[in-house]
């Protein structure tokens, strides 16, 4: 498998993981701004820039608004930028992550997932990242510090490729203050393995652009008589290269296996799926934290597998409907909420199960908010009860709470 | 010496049409910052009277790259362009960040304060119109005290201009300056010399707007002369702490600081009709104690 033998073992936190995945992807302007549990990056980048071990433009800025801002502006003169936040953080960005989405820019940002203040709650869950799943960044979803490190890496060269901002998303303090294992690629593998990159935007004095100015609604002539877009079509552009990406993010991913010897799965991965009938499907750490719940499950003699929602967005509704055919029954596992309706991976679940041939039930759940712990037995009880539920022919239920003590 | 207005180079970087309103004073200014810039620089835009004056995809009526961003972001996006730049090894192409007064003194001062700290490589230059005028004229912290606009329309605005330039200095801004459309070749000159300068510059030009300000489209140079005139705008530069005046208010500095009455000024608008004597009164009164404040300043320059 194209494995060096340079390559180190380390023992590290999925933060100091994506700080080193940024560092050995070669970024050139880092700008961000602390915040739990995010700061460690910030801090572990910063230390990097300043002891020479990264020549990069690092930029210390007055708030996560500035930080986005300074990527764009970075990204658009031509540098590869990064960034990272979480929550609020993230919240605060949202009009910069729409627009450098809608700039086109590949830009990467990590974003350590915690709960939405208020009340204030540094700990886990993923209602921040979801909450700005329409703004037209590709966001991927890591299992555990090797995947954030591996996903980083991956995560420059799929943007770089479709021209559109990825989020490397990571569960704070279950992934981002836990050491873990992490097998580090040399910086000459992964020279190899990601190339400059090759802006759009061009600042040239001599042909001036201006860049994301006012676009109406309809297609315009040009000065010399070109029929150009309308912000419509601009828009239908953006949503072609995030349905695209979905072939650069396989391809990426089976380059990266090729190169380095280890695969995160393309748009899903799956654990024990292939002949089970009862599927658990979970974003993040808490699909790892499912597979225990299936092997605990399969003991008992219940088929059940996991499907990890690697890529949310774009979404992975043909894989899902192929991963769920044979499945008698689906439990979906949030770790956000839509308010007012359901968790957001349970919705799109459904809507992509809808008009598949085999349309089974399937049972939403939420769990895990503002780091409430979830174990693997709970998942296994809720399984259990979601089949109890199927065989007393009961197949709509509302979503469930887990370990809400109301 | 100022530069004379028949010296400045010929080249138009402003192109022939371009979508803002007649008689813009803000229009009237930037072709001559463009001039001065001469196609070694790159700027970023937010949302302002001067995206409108850029254009609309696919035509623009500016022959320099421009880089759109948000309305919070101006100098933070500079900043970033600055440091892409750099890290391309491409820093002969000065980065030049320009707001209006909204941009600059509300929603994007705290990008413009971050940016000031760190004394990034960034020209940043206000066009102060003294209210929102791209959304129909709605009050600023620029709007000076007593002024009609779209939300303060009965009483007029009830608190003092935001001094920005005490602001700036007080981030400890190497080169700041005033200027105005009226005074080109003073404009000119200052962009010039700030284009060269590194780290934080900042520039502030006061740009009439016959809408907003409700004055006849032909008097905007004339408008910008009088606020000059008055002491209202002083012309000035302060360099690393040392002010300095220059053109008009140079000359009125030398002649004695005669001012011309504030009322000069204030009748020649709409957008002051109706204000109580006593805001009258408490303007003339921070003109003169602005002017003998930066008149000891200017004295204090020359002296050192």
């Amino acid at each position: 498998m194209g494995k060096d033998e340079d390559s180190k073992f380390l023992i590290i936190t999925g933060n100091q993981a994506l700080a080193l995945g940024a560092k050995l992807c070669r970024v050139q302007v880092i700008s961000a701004y602390p915040i739990t549990p995010q700061s460690p990056v910030t801090e572990t980048l910063s230390h990097y820039v300043e002891s020479g071990q990264l020549k990069a433009e690092y930029v210390n800025v007055e708030s996560e608004h500035s930080a986005l801002s300074v990527c764009i502006g970075a990204s658009t003169a031509g540098a590869r930028a990064f960034t990272a936040t979480s929550a609020n953080g993230l919240a605060y960005m949202c009009e910069v992550i729409h627009w450098a989405a809608g700039a086109r820019l590949p830009i990467v940002m990590g974003c350590v997932n915690r709960a939405m203040a208020a009340p204030w709650n540094v700990l886990n869950d993923q209602q921040d990242s979801m909450s700005q799943r329409d703004a037209g960044w590709i966001q991927i979803f890591c299992r555990n510090n090797q995947e954030v490190l591996d996903t980083a890496i991956q995560a420059f060269k799929i943007a770089e490729t479709v021209y559109a901002p990825v989020m490397v998303c990571y569960d704070g303090y279950l992934l981002s203050h836990t050491v873990m294992p992490v097998e580090a690629p040399t910086q000459e593998q992964v020279d190899a393995f990601l190339p400059p990159y090759r802006p759009h935007t061009i600042l040239d004095p001599e042909n001036p652009k201006n860049i994301n100015q006012v676009t109406l609604a309809n297609p315009r002539l040009d000065e010399r008589g070109v029929m150009c877009h309308g912000y419509m079509e601009l828009r239908f552009l953006l949503e072609e290269a995030l349905e695209s990406a979905r072939d650069t993010i396989v391809a990426v991913g089976k380059e990266y296996e090729e190169a380095f010897g280890r695969s995160c799965g393309g748009m899903l991965w799956e654990y024990r799926a292939e002949d089970a009938e009862v599927i658990l499907v979970a974003a993040g750490s808490l699909a790892s934290e499912a597979s225990m719940a299936v092997d605990a499950l399969r003991e008992t003699g219940i088929a059940a597998g996991v499907v990890g929602v690697r890529v949310y967005r774009p979404f992975p509704k043909e894989e899902l409907r192929e991963a769920l055919r044979d499945a008698r029954l689906v439990l979906v596992f949030d770790k956000s909420l839509s308010y007012g309706n359901e968790g957001p991976i349970c919705t799109d679940l459904k809507a992509a199960l809808y008009g598949s041939e085999s349309m089974p039930p399937v049972q939403g759940h939420i769990a895990g908010l503002g780091g409430r712990d979830i174990k693997a037995r709970e998942i296994e009880a809720a399984t259990r009860k979601a089949l109890q539920n199927l065989e007393a022919g009961i197949t709509t239920k509302p979503t469930e709470w887990l370990n809400c003590h109301i | 010496m100022t530069t004379n207005i028949i010296d400045l180079p010929a080249v138009e970087y402003l192109l022939p049409g371009n979508r803002t309103c007649a008689g813009c004073g803000l229009a009237v200014a930037y072709r001559f910052i463009l001039k001065a810039l001469d196609g070694k620089a790159v700027m970023t835009i937010p949302a302002s009277c001067l995206t409108v004056l850029g254009g609309m995809y696919p035509v623009s009526s500016v022959h320099v790259p421009w880089v759109n961003c948000t309305f919070p972001s101006t100098a933070a996006t500079a900043t970033g362009i600055a440091a892409g730049l750099r890290a391309l090894g491409r820093e002969e192409l000065r980065v030049i960040a320009m707001a209006g007064d909204g941009g600059t003194l509300d929603i994007g001062i705290q990008a413009l304060s971050g940016a000031a700290e760190r004394n990034e490589d960034v020209l940043f230059i206000c066009y102060d119109n003294e209210a929102y005028m791209n959304t129909g004229t709605q009050r600023s912290s620029a709007t000076p005290k007593g002024v009609r606009t779209a939300t303060t329309p009965v009483h007029g605005k009830q608190e003092n201009k935001k001094d920005i330039i005490q602001i700036m200095e007080a981030h400890g801004v190497g080169y700041i300056a005033t200027a105005s459309p009226s005074y080109p070749g003073d404009l000119y000159d200052k962009v010039l010399k700030a284009r060269d300068l590194k780290g934080m510059r900042y520039i502030h030009i006061h740009v009439p707007c016959p809408p907003g300000w409700a004055f006849p489209t032909r008097d905007t140079i004339s408008l910008g002369r009088l606020a000059v005139e008055t002491g209202v705008l002083a012309l000035y530069e302060i360099v690393d702490g040392a002010l300095s005046f220059t053109a008009k208010t140079k000359t009125i500095a030398k002649g004695g600081g005669k001012l011309r009455p504030l009322e000069d000024y204030l009748s020649a608008q709409g957008r002051f009709k109706g204000m109580g004597e006593e805001i009258v009164a408490e303007f003339q009164d921070g003109v003169r104690e602005r002017w003998e404040r930066f008149a000891a300043r200017d004295r204090q320059s020359a002296g050192a």
